[in-house]
């Protein structure tokens, strides 16, 4: 724009309601949708709120009781070893995978633009059906996952209803959803590396997987990177798909920061807001610590 | 750029910020002008066209009012009414699920019958205290429902059992086993960690002697390790731990198992069973029939800034609550009435409500002997402490002595 600005000009006075004309709109969404339910957030927080003082005003301040109550919680410190290896489980198998199937596209096969498209399906489905399917798929005495089983001889398996495998079988269902997201995004990124590295290192004699490695994956660096980090951020909130599937249990083997902040808030008749928004809160931290660890490292590479 | 075109840019711009801020402010439009008044009720079922929305409307000309009625999913409405009273826009009229009103009015939320006048003695006591904290009252019931157990006749008559010899935990424990020897499966329930696991395994709670308030006394270990070892012994499937009672009620729609657990509102879909059916009352475990909880929904009045608006909505409300019209509405739901007389017509019309008529007058409320708002939080340790025994991650003794702890 300012290439285009003849010299002397200034901007009028017209000229700068209109520019602030044009980012009131988005300025109030700002505010209205992420700033204030944000402040509301960390002010419930702080706040010893009971049914009664959250209709009748008058909550008194607690400082950090809140987080106190949460931290000390026996569930606290399974929530978050929940919360840890869901995100890491879910993380490097979507990518794993979703790179696997992204360089298999690449090579532009017949029928790829096809199977591509299916495979974008799961990110298309409304949760609510994902999950629902998968809960059936992975029923004890009913489901298909089950029934497979045992055609081939094993025993069947309390996906759902044993402590041992509910996280299992939680993470199993977020890979299968987050693998388009992966796929897409890193197909993208390799159409834009350039063809003629690859001629170029065909005439070196490179093989496969070392085109891999000193072409694709470097190259594909910045890509991976924001892909891992919307990644993290979207998985570490991951609620409806555990929620809908096990609630969290049986006997709280499933249960992430994100169910438990919920249950705490609205999961009996009873609401402990303070606590449910500390825990919201302790997420909202650790999906900010990730993003300023992406952006240190974007400055470092930069530099 | 031109000037034209700049003074149509600022224009979009305007009108996209009038645009946001119209549908930010219809949010909060004020609920009722002169006239009308505010219903929200738990039956998102019910469409503009339903006999339900017709009772309403009727109520509404009766006392001269329009009534404006929205249908809300049932966990959704408690917050919504929680948000409502904090925003001082609560309905004039609300129904909702009988643990809540001790919520609600822990909350300060609802009116009392001193207040609004209305007149609850016809009302059986059992179903009432539900509604009622420290000898207040705040809310009418509308009708209520309880559990008990429907059978699959041809199921038990080919393992040999008489439905009307399961009086007590030990025959149906002989029963189940008799069922299995004959390939099929034996009960269904739900024991989902919400809510519903609580009010499922209440029955068998109360029915071995045990009380809310100590839930790691030894009649509680036994009802919980009757159910562990049910799963255990395969009598009933593992998905139990997450069934609704939706779900447990499709499980017996499939005609395999000789039980399922569930509650009155099932009747109308159990007409559409491809098999032969029959009610039994939950077994205690010495004998007879042990108290089931009470579900069903109170009409209450939520406080008002204008007090004046109670006397309309007590109208609306004795309309609703009329025998006729509770009658009407109660056949409906199929629920049970709360009045011993609408009680007693709805037998004379369907004999087969007997068994249900029995179950509701012997039933408990949740929220009663005191609890209040104490109760949700002794639920919630109470499901997860049955699905730590179920699952088998706990004994029911260790599973029991941690809820206790949680429970406090």
């Amino acid at each position: 724009m300012a290439a285009t600005v003849p010299p002397g000009y200034r901007v009028s006075r017209a000229g700068r309601w209109s520019a602030w004309a044009f980012l009131a709109p988005v300025t109030g969404y700002l505010v209205i949708c992420y700033a204030y339910p944000l402040y509301r957030n960390v002010e419930l927080s702080l706040r010893e709120y009971t049914v009664r003082s959250f209709v009748q005003g008058g909550a008194p301040f607690a400082g950090l009781d809140n987080y106190r109550t949460a931290l000390a919680d026996p569930t606290f410190g399974p929530a978050l070893t929940h919360t840890l290896v869901f995100t890491v489980a879910s993380l490097v198998l979507q990518f794993t995978i979703g790179m696997a199937l992204a360089l298999f596209f690449h090579q532009h096969f017949p029928l790829s633009r096809t199977l591509r498209a299916v495979i974008l399906v799961p990110w298309l489905l409304p949760l609510i059906v994902s999950a629902s399917t998968w809960s059936w798929l992975l029923n004890s005495d009913a489901g298909l996952v089950n029934a497979a089983l045992g055609v081939v001889g094993v025993d069947p398996v309390h996906w759902l209803t044993s402590p041992r495998w509910s996280l299992v079988s939680v993470i199993i269902a977020n890979v299968w959803i987050g693998v388009p997201f992966n796929l897409v995004v890193l197909h993208s990124g390799l159409q834009a590396i350039p063809a003629e590295l690859y001629e170029a290192s065909a005439l070196d004699g490179a093989t496969g997987w070392q085109r891999f490695r000193s072409i694709t994956f470097p190259l594909l660096r910045p890509v991976s990177a924001i892909t891992l980090l919307l990644g993290l951020i979207y998985t570490l909130k991951v609620f409806d798909l555990i929620w809908i599937m096990t609630r969290g249990g049986p006997a709280d083997s499933s249960t992430t920061l994100a169910t438990w902040s919920y249950r705490l808030g609205f999961g009996n008749l009873l609401p402990r807001f303070g606590p449910g928004a500390a825990v919201g809160n302790l997420l909202i931290v650790l999906a900010l610590l990730a993003g300023l660890g992406y952006l240190r490292r974007q400055r470092r590479q930069q530099s | 750029m031109t000037a034209t075109s700049r003074r149509r840019c600022l224009a979009a711009a305007v009108a996209t910020l009038v645009a946001l801020a119209g549908g930010a402010c219809s949010s909060a439009d004020e609920p009722s002008g002169g006239g009308s008044y505010l219903v929200w009720d738990p039956y998102p079922q019910f469409a503009d066209d339903s006999a339900w929305v017709a009772l309403l409307r009727k109520c509404g000309e009766g006392a001269g009012v329009t009534v404006e009625r929205t249908g809300y999913d049932t966990t959704d409405l408690t917050n919504k009414a929680l948000l409502a009273a904090q925003q001082g826009n609560s309905p004039d009229v609300l129904i909702v699920d009988n643990p809540v009103i001790s919520t609600l009015a822990e909350a300060g939320a609802l009116t009392t019958t001193d207040e609004n006048k209305l007149d609850v003695t016809t009302m059986a006591a059992n179903l009432l205290a539900a509604g009622q904290r420290e000898g207040r009252t705040y809310g009418v019931p509308i009708g209520a429902n309880t559990l008990a157990l429907y059978y699959h006749k041809e199921v038990l008559a080919a393992a040999g059992v008489d439905p009307a010899t399961i009086t007590d935990w030990a025959a149906l424990n002989s029963a189940l086993t008799k069922v299995k020897a004959k390939g099929k499966k034996g009960i269904t329930f739900s024991a989902i960690g919400t809510e519903e696991g609580s009010f499922q395994f209440l029955p068998w709670f109360w029915g071995a002697g045990a009380q809310l308030t100590a839930l790691d006394s030894p009649p509680a270990v036994s009802a919980l390790t009757l159910w562990a070892d049910w799963l255990r012994q395969g009598h009933a499937p593992n998905s139990v731990i997450n069934n609704t009672q939706t779900t447990s009620w499709q499980e017996f729609a499939t005609g395999d198992y000789a039980f399922a657990e569930n509650g009155t509102w099932q009747l109308a879909n159990a007409e559409k069973l491809g098999f032969g059916y029959g009610i039994i009352a939950i077994p205690a475990r010495a004998g007879g029939p042990a108290p089931a909880p009470t579900g069903g929904e109170f009409v209450s009045v939520p406080v008002q800034r204008d007090t004046g608006r109670y006397a309309t909505s007590r109208q609306l409300v004795t309309c609703l609550t009329s025998a006729d019209n509770l009658l009407a509405t109660d056949t409906t739901l199929s629920y049970v009435a709360p009045v011993t007389a609408v009680q007693d017509r709805q037998v004379a019309a369907d004999p087969k409500l007997t068994v249900w008529v029995e179950a509701v007058r012997a039933a408990k409320g949740r929220t009663g002997d005191n609890l209040g708002t104490r109760y949700p939080k002794i639920s919630e340790s109470l499901w997860t402490g049955v699905q730590s025994a179920l699952s088998g991650a706990k004994t029911p003794q260790e599973a029991l002595a941690a809820a206790q702890r949680t429970a406090g």
